[in-house]
């Protein structure tokens, strides 16, 4: 099928997953209503509600391969980059509704409301990594971000869901108020908000040049601070640490891969020109991001908010793959989106089980005994900690290496060197919570029976820690369709050599 | 460079099939121990939570009990060593298969693509050439008695399905390690048996300080796998692949010789080398793994993971070939760790620390000679070490074994691994004895015991290699330093453990017991070899002038003709550039002179060193004195662990601490503090959100926004 976006009907098609998503979460908002006296609906049938209107987007993602799109300048692409990267927010969302269920049910939360914000949120992901426009990026940035406000403080009897709440809107609106003047100053520098024609002015060396920095850079701050980059990254323990687990696995995973998308998008498409300026602050976020989360990621004994540090650390090493900006550097950031998103909703899988879905057995002494109480999920949860980890025969280690592929054509050694070392200093705080599952006794009255895993859960984490598994061996399928996806979007080799600051 | 390396690997295959070796089923070796821990994995897993819940309600411990065993300890017992049997006959026939012909080329079985990325294409490979060969059959083979000396070591054990389990696994990643025909597949077995080792370190984790052994073992190796890391960086850099045949067939021409490239490469894997083979200053682990089960010291810690290093350097023989300083810094490294390792060795009393130490010396002996060029001796060490090392640990694991009985017999908290309360158990354990004899004899290199051949090849290399240099005299003279101070520690250890009085006390020596024929058949089989192991490579000058031709023996410098075809390359570079080897020692004599002066101290040292500890009066450990004096400080072990305390591992605490308490108090607590009473002040931003912290937060990413405004405007 080819759209030309003469009619506006083309945009239907262009955006059908989309609305698809969208319409699927209103049925799923309905079919939870009930009234006070009501028993409320059950998460769990509201969970498989929401993964067929998944699987159904999924689907429709996958009918859009064939369609081509001949108008450059629409609102909306098609090209492989967006497909791809609709894979990652659908599958962050697949697992997150799966692994939500035991803790909407426990923690008694609205589950109809829960599952559409995930849904609406989601729409917003694709709309992010589809559109070229600025403007709408914008709305779509905004309409995730809202959606994120709102899962963290969903738990409303719990004071630091609510606090969380409160700090990520507050410093979101003020990181959204950067992005937007960002936009409004690129718009003035160049006449445009559509990504390849600001692209277009830039290289030709048209508009204004110290309008266009000012807003070229309040979009980079915008952006570091949705990736959470040092010293942007103030807000992420805090709020990872008070949002409801399941609201921090997917905050953590499908949130924090959008902004990296979009991030993506539009710097390579609008700024390429202006690689020499923009390249050493995406070095030294990286290398910041790295050290400084690793580091202090070290010292942390609660388990969620040592994922939260582990979380900027994994945007450290994303952003090596920007300051590197070639096309193996985006497709490896494209495989390490999509692996991060499962090993880390993976991870926070068993964390709620561990947790009994609570936000209390949270430290790392909990998980003394764990391997031998349930070995099956703590077979599991080493499997996503030695793939978070980066150890060989993982997913993760594949990811990295890919990242270090693309950081070294472009001869960033010294970053290629720290995302190792980091890499090394991390084993010690993944792996010490392995250490305590296996290697430390239980507890006294521990039984099988204290751990409750229903089956949703369950299959989610050994599909995750299959998949995890598969791309450690053979990875080469998933990163030819990363490969695909970031056709056109790396720089020239040529141009980026003898660059380092 | 990668589109020139693929046609290589496919021409090699068809070459290896031509060449009429045509190896059978090598994958299947690989899988063979991977199953074998799948099943016993799985039933670990089913006992592992069936004996939890036993604990819990009160019930004895599963695989406790008095009864008939479990399912779960019955099928591990045929499946754990059964794996490695078929493994090892797999692998024999492969041997054989090879013997029959001239291979020039190794042969490769790539089964995928594993890693494809731009220039990078990395297969999913494996390798038969002599060398990895041989390292096979010391793997399965050794590994095979190991298992089989485990079933009764570990019969008591309620880990014991799971002690199978991490055994297997362990034997498919070294086997991954010497099969691997590139880098990163040797890198996922480098790092698959470190994972391993640490497991089986720490396998009984209830105890705290066997948990931390295992933490010292994994840290130690992170040092050493960066300096892997990063050599296989500057690999790639340079030759746009990383498999050995691709890399090794263009080095000569594409590096320079002596040039810093080659020479930061062969630093780099000698800094991974040193850390997996426990060399000065990363040996600090290797003692300390002696907590884990005593087959395990057997297995990982002496015949085959420890090894690897010495493995990576014969691998890569002629990247240092190429590089004199890094194969000088080698053989430095490998002769001090030797020295010093067999000086601590002279004052332990814990039975394994002796081994623990001795093996570390050895493995010092195992660099020297690689670090000399002499690879083949190198490699002809490791396996005759592995013989007799793995006889030592298997039958001071009885010992151990045997102790622990009769202690926990009459509850007696003495300590079942100080050889000072030990004392004349030859009467308890002959057979014991008498194999812990050979291998005592084969390491202190006595004539015709294995490791006479293969100490004395390297220490002839090592005193030959450069005679007019002064540090290759001054390593030869340690080397022999070395050698005398290993009889001596090893006759120490025999002497106190079997001879004079038993000193464990009287209702206990009732309880002492020879080991059951599932222990002590291994150990028979290793006497065996540790005997007649040397003999496969006999040197040529040796044997004709000294024993008139040893003419039932037909097979002189066997391995040093059967590794030619990988070592040949190696060899020639370093006659090129630094001349053939003297044909005398550096203070005179040929080769046969000088084996048999080494033998004859080293018998001397064994008799008088033997005379002198048995007229020492012993007293059990609760009543000996502290060391004094130099003694001390051996016995202390030249206190490295603490200065390691002081200078490494207290900083980094500290510094971790310290950035935690400098940006979570300093930083944010501090401005909190201060923008906090600012905000105070003007009162509507304070009570806007009660924590203050988001003044901070916000506060920062002001800052940063600034920061990056400035540099992108001004």
């Amino acid at each position: 099928m080819t759209l030309d976006f003469a009619s506006n009907a083309d945009y239907l098609w262009a955006l059908l997953p989309e609305i698809v998503l969208s319409a699927w979460a209103m049925v799923v908002l309905l079919a939870g209503v009930r009234r006070p006296h009501e028993t409320p609906a059950s998460p769990e049938v509201m969970a498989w509600l929401s993964l067929a209107g998944i699987a159904i987007a999924a689907g429709v993602n996958g009918w859009l391969y064939g369609v081509t799109s001949t108008d450059p300048t629409a609102m909306i692409t098609v090209d492989g980059f967006r497909l791809f990267a609709n894979w990652i927010f659908l599958l962050g969302a697949a697992l997150t509704i799966l692994i939500a269920p035991p803790y909407v049910a426990r923690q008694r939360l609205q589950a109809g409301e829960f599952y559409t914000l995930i849904l609406l949120g989601t729409v917003g992901m694709m709309f992010m990594g589809g559109t070229q426009n600025l403007i709408l990026l914008f709305l779509a940035l905004e309409t995730m971000s809202v959606a994120a406000y709102v899962l963290t403080a969903y738990n409303r009897r719990d004071r630091r869901s609510a606090e969380g709440g409160l700090k990520y809107f507050l410093l979101g609106s003020f990181s959204s108020g950067f992005l937007l003047y960002g936009i409004a100053l690129v718009w003035g520098a160049t006449g445009s908000v559509h990504l390849p024609e600001i692209g277009a002015t830039v290289e030709a060396g048209a508009g204004f040049t110290g309008l266009l920095l000012a807003g070229m850079a309040l979009l980079l701050i915008g952006f570091a601070f949705k990736v959470a980059a040092v010293p942007f990254h103030m807000w992420t323990p805090d709020v990872y640490e008070g949002a409801p687990s399941p609201s921090t696995a997917f905050m953590a995973a499908a949130v924090k891969a959008a902004s990296f998308i979009a991030f993506v998008r539009v710097f390579m498409e609008a700024f390429p020109a202006l690689y020499e300026s923009w390249y050493p602050i995406m070095w030294w976020l990286a290398a910041l991001t790295m050290v400084v989360a690793n580091v202090v990621a070290l010292s942390q004994t609660n388990v969620k908010r040592m994922l939260a540090y582990s979380s900027v650390a994994h945007g450290g090493y994303l952003l090596v793959a920007l300051a590197a900006a070639n096309q193996m550097a985006m497709a490896g950031l494209l495989f390490y989106l999509l692996v991060y998103t499962i090993m880390n909703v993976g991870a926070f899988g068993v964390l709620m089980v561990v947790s009994n879905y609570g936000e209390d057995r949270l430290q790392v002494e909990d998980y003394a005994g764990f391997g031998w109480t349930r070995p099956l999920l703590a077979v599991l949860f080493t499997i996503f900690l030695l793939s978070l980890a980066g150890f060989p025969g993982t997913g993760g280690f594949m990811a990295k290496i890919y990242l270090l592929q693309g950081a070294v054509d472009s001869h960033l050694w010294t970053l290629a060197v720290l995302l190792v070392l980091t890499t090394v200093v991390s084993y010690y705080y993944y792996l010490r919570v392995a250490w305590f599952m296996w290697m430390r006794p239980a507890p006294e009255g521990q039984t099988p029976g204290s751990y409750w895993a229903p089956l949703p859960l369950s299959l989610a984490l050994i599909a995750g820690a299959g998949i995890i598994l598969y791309l450690g061996i053979f990875p080469s399928g998933l990163l030819d369709g990363a490969m695909a996806g970031a056709e056109g979007l790396g720089l020239v080799r040529d141009t980026l050599l003898g660059l380092n600051p | 460079m990668s589109a020139s390396t693929l046609p290589t690997v496919v021409a090699s295959v068809a070459q290896g099939t031509g060449s009429g070796f045509d190896p059978v089923l090598p994958g299947l070796i690989l899988l063979l121990p991977l199953l074998g821990f799948a099943l016993n994995g799985a039933l670990a897993l089913v006992s592992g939570s069936r004996s939890a819940t036993a604990l819990r309600e009160g019930r004895e411990e599963a695989g406790h009990d008095s009864g008939g065993r479990p399912l779960t300890h019955t099928l591990p017992t045929w499946i754990g060593p059964g794996v490695m049997l078929a493994a090892f006959l797999l692998t024999l026939v492969n041997f054989v298969g090879m013997l029959g012909v001239e291979l020039v080329e190794p042969v490769i079985r790539s089964y995928w693509t594993w890693m494809a990325t731009g220039a990078l294409s990395i297969e999913a490979a494996i390798q038969l050439d002599q060398l990895s060969l041989i390292m096979m059959m010391v793997i399965t083979g050794v590994g095979f008695l190991i298992h089989v000396f485990s079933v009764g070591y570990m019969k008591e054990d309620p880990g014991y399905p799971r002690y199978f389990a991490y055994l297997n696994l362990f034997v498919f990643f070294m086997l991954i390690l010497v099969m691997g025909a590139n880098f990163p597949m040797m890198f996922v077995g480098w790092e698959g048996v470190g994972l391993c080792s640490y497991l089986l370190i720490g396998f009984w984790f209830r105890d705290r300080e066997k948990a931390d052994a295992g933490k010292k073992a994994f840290i130690v190796n992170r040092v050493g796998d960066f300096g892997l890391l990063v050599a296989m960086f500057i690999l790639f850099a340079v030759f746009g692949t990383l498999d050995y045949q691709g890399i090794f067939e263009a080095a000569p021409d594409t590096l320079v010789y002596g040039g810093a490239t080659v020479t930061a490469v062969t630093l780099f894997l000698l800094l991974g080398a040193a850390g997996k083979s426990a060399q000065v200053p990363l040996y600090v682990w290797l003692p300390d793994a002696m907590a884990g089960p005593t087959p395990v010291s057997a297995l990982i810690h002496a015949a085959t993971m420890v090894t690897a290093g010495v493995y990576l350097v014969a691998r890569s023989s002629v990247l240092f070939a190429m590089a004199p300083v890094g194969a000088a810094a080698v053989a430095t490294v490998g002769a001090v760790t030797a020295l010093f390792a067999a000086t601590i060795a002279l004052k332990q009393y814990d039975i394994k620390k002796v081994l623990a130490y001795s093996t570390v010396s050895q493995l010092g002996f195992m660099f020297m000679g690689v670090g000399v060029g002499a690879y083949a001796a190198g490699v002809f060490h490791l396996m005759t070490h592995a013989f007799f090392k793995a006889l030592l640990f298997l039958g001071a694991g009885a010992v151990i074994h045997s102790m622990h009985h009769a202690l926990h017999a009459t509850h007696k908290d003495w300590d079942a691994q100080d050889m000072r309360n030990m004392g004349g158990l030859r009467r308890f354990m002959p057979a014991t004895w008498i194999t812990m004899w050979v291998a005592t004899l084969a390491i202190a290199g006595i004539w015709p015991f294995a490791g006479f051949f293969s100490k004395d090849e390297i220490i002839w290399y090592v005193g030959t290699s450069a005679p007019a240099s002064v540090l290759y005299t001054v390593l030869w003279g340690m080397a022999i330093a070395t050698a005398l101070l290993t009889a001596f520690y090893m006759t120490r250890m025999m002497v106190m453990t079997f001879h004079g009085p038993n000193r464990t006390g009287a209702d206990e020596a009732k309880h002492l017991h020879e080991a059951p024929p599932n222990m002590t058949i291994p150990l028979g089989i290793l006497a065996v070899l540790s005997v007649f192991g040397g003999w496969i490579n006999v040197p040529g000058s040796v044997r004709e002038s000294f024993f008139g031709g040893f003419g039932f023996l037909p097979m002189s410098d066997w391995l040093d003709r059967w590794l030619e075809p990988l070592t040949a390359t190696a060899y020639q570079i370093r006659v090129d550039q630094l001349g053939a080897y003297a044909s005398t020692s550096p203070v005179g004599g040929g080769h046969v002179l000088w084996g048999a002066i080494a033998t004859g101290l080293a018998l001397a040292v064994v008799i008088i060193g033997a005379r002198a500890v048995a007229s020492r009066e012993i007293r059990p450990a609760v009543e000996s004195p502290e060391p004094t004096g130099f003694g001390k400080v051996l016995h202390d072990k030249w206190y490295v662990d603490e200065l390691y305390d002081r200078i490494i591992v207290r900083p980094i605490q500290a510094l971790s601490r310290a950035c935690w308490r400098w940006i979570d108090q300093v930083i944010i607590d501090g401005t909190v503090n201060a923008v906090g009473s600012v905000a105070r002040g003007f009162g509507w931003f304070g009570s806007l959100v009660q924590t203050g912290q988001m003044n901070t937060y916000a506060f920062i990413l002001t800052l940063g926004a600034l920061v990056i405004l400035g540099v992108l405007i001004l």
